[in-house]
């Protein structure tokens, strides 16, 4: 059985509101012990693989983005099967609502929601403002190892990547349509391959993919890690970005988390039917033999021959 | 490999994976906070931009007695929502710190992987913690330089 959305005034003006919730609404649903039974599981989803464990939302349960959703030896998510497995021993049935939460702004949960929706889990929502916001507003955080109440029931799902995933030939494909670049502006013009203090992670060429606009992905966050505004949001992508409603849409990052963020807000806060985020993102595309790139603050052009 | 950092080694081993994280963690909240000369002067630490989460450290030499080369006294920063950096500066420190340079610089550099944590964390977070080490090792050949 779905749990209520969370009805707020700021939600409601999303093309989605029930794919985010707020804290106040998370905080009611625990008081009223819908994480008893299974019919609503708090996952907590971080970029620090030992977060979680200093302190969590009472009841909560941890899924690591590289550890738990990521196959080590084929670069891709894992198999069905294996999620599964993951899903119903974290509590989670094919049909719990799920709620999301994690920190910097939701960069992770983002990641790990975009996961949930490759499998086809219906019900996934972020909680607006992650983990920052539920401390800020000095909220329970819990130590104690979260018992599940039972083992969720998961039937093995059936992938479906073409909706929301893009890999490299598709977005030679799309050549033409419109692609959002979500990097820091260093890592746009090309100035750098990777972010600001974060670790190198190798790639030959720097610059971005021709045409793609720079909207770097913390822009649709506000100060309290909250999604900005719908009117905000607009002038963002509409506005700045130039994106059109009814747009075909790619958005693609380093290695693909930042810009589930923004697909995020794509996808579900402005509508667009048709987003995908393409993790291959820059440590692929950057290596990529024969796929051509733009460098500098200019969006540039494909080659005729591309 | 000095003793105190063999010892901690070898507690990683002898434990199953989780219990491993649960390790590092308590190094992580067993990191000592930063003296105040350093707290008040963070231009005097040096980011260790390979770590995923940020994460300052610098070094000191500090004389002994007699003819005994000095000790090599190790400082670092990292913000507490920051864990697993923590945890790894925390092993660094309890394994290093105090001893000669030439105890450190006989570390080998891939000291980190024998941990036992590398699909507990992932290749790419234990980058962060190889990239530590080999700054405190390059912060050590450059300050012998200078004397």
């Amino acid at each position: 059985m779905p749990i209520a959305a969370d009805n707020n005034s700021k939600f409601s003006a999303y093309a989605h509101p029930k794919r985010l919730v707020s804290t106040v609404w998370l905080a009611e649903q625990l008081s009223a012990g819908a994480t008893s039974d299974g019919s609503l599981v708090v996952v907590e989803s971080d970029e620090d693989v030992l977060l979680y464990e200093t302190g969590h939302i009472p009841g909560s349960v941890k899924i690591d983005w590289h550890t738990d959703l990521n196959d080590d030896v084929t670069r891709d998510y894992v198999d069905p099967a294996t999620f599964a497995a993951l899903a119903a021993a974290k509590g989670i049935s094919r049909t719990s609502t799920v709620v999301i939460y994690g920190d910097k702004s939701n960069w992770w949960a983002a990641y790990a929601l975009w996961v949930f929706t490759l499998f086809g889990h219906e019900d996934v929502r972020l909680l607006d403002g992650g983990r920052d916001k539920w401390i800020a507003e000095g909220r329970e955080l819990s130590t104690e190892t979260t018992v599940v109440p039972a083992p969720g029931t998961y039937p093995v799902p059936e992938r479906h990547d073409e909706p929301i995933r893009a890999f490299k030939d598709d977005v030679l494909a799309h050549a033409g349509n419109p692609l959002i670049d979500v990097r820091s502006p260093e890592e746009y013009s090309g100035q750098r391959t990777h972010m600001p203090a974060y670790p190198e992670e190798g790639a030959l060429r720097g610059g971005h993919i021709p045409t793609a606009a720079s909207i770097p992905w913390a822009k649709a966050a506000a100060e309290d890690g909250t999604y900005r505004s719908r009117e905000e949001l607009e002038a963002l992508y509409l506005g700045e970005a130039g994106l059109k409603p009814g747009d075909d849409v790619v958005a693609y990052c380093r290695i693909g988390e930042r810009s589930s963020h923004t697909w995020f807000a794509l996808k579900y806060l402005l509508g667009f039917e048709s987003v995908r985020n393409y993790d291959g993102s820059w440590t692929e595309w950057g290596n990529a033999v024969r796929v051509p790139i733009a460098k500098g603050a200019e969006r540039g052009s494909w080659p005729a021959s591309a | 490999m000095p003793p105190a950092l063999a010892e901690i080694v070898d507690d990683f081993q002898a434990i199953e994976e989780p219990e491993r994280l649960q390790l590092l963690l308590e190094f992580s909240k067993g990191l000592p906070e930063l003296p105040a000369r350093l707290t008040d002067h963070p231009e005097l630490l040096e980011q260790v931009v390979e770590c995923q989460s940020p994460l300052f450290l610098t070094i000191e030499m500090e004389a002994t007695t007699g003819d005994a080369p000095p000790a090599v006294r190790l400082y670092f920063k990292a913000p507490p929502e920051a864990p697993t950096t923590r945890g790894f500066a925390g092993v660094l420190h309890e394994g290093l710190d105090g001893l000669t340079a030439q105890e450190i610089l006989a570390v080998p550099d891939d000291m980190p992987e024998l941990l036992g944590l590398t699909r507990a964390i992932s290749p790419l977070r234990m980058r962060g913690m190889t990239a530590m080490l080999g700054r405190i090792k390059r912060k050590i050949s450059a300050e012998l330089k200078t004397r």
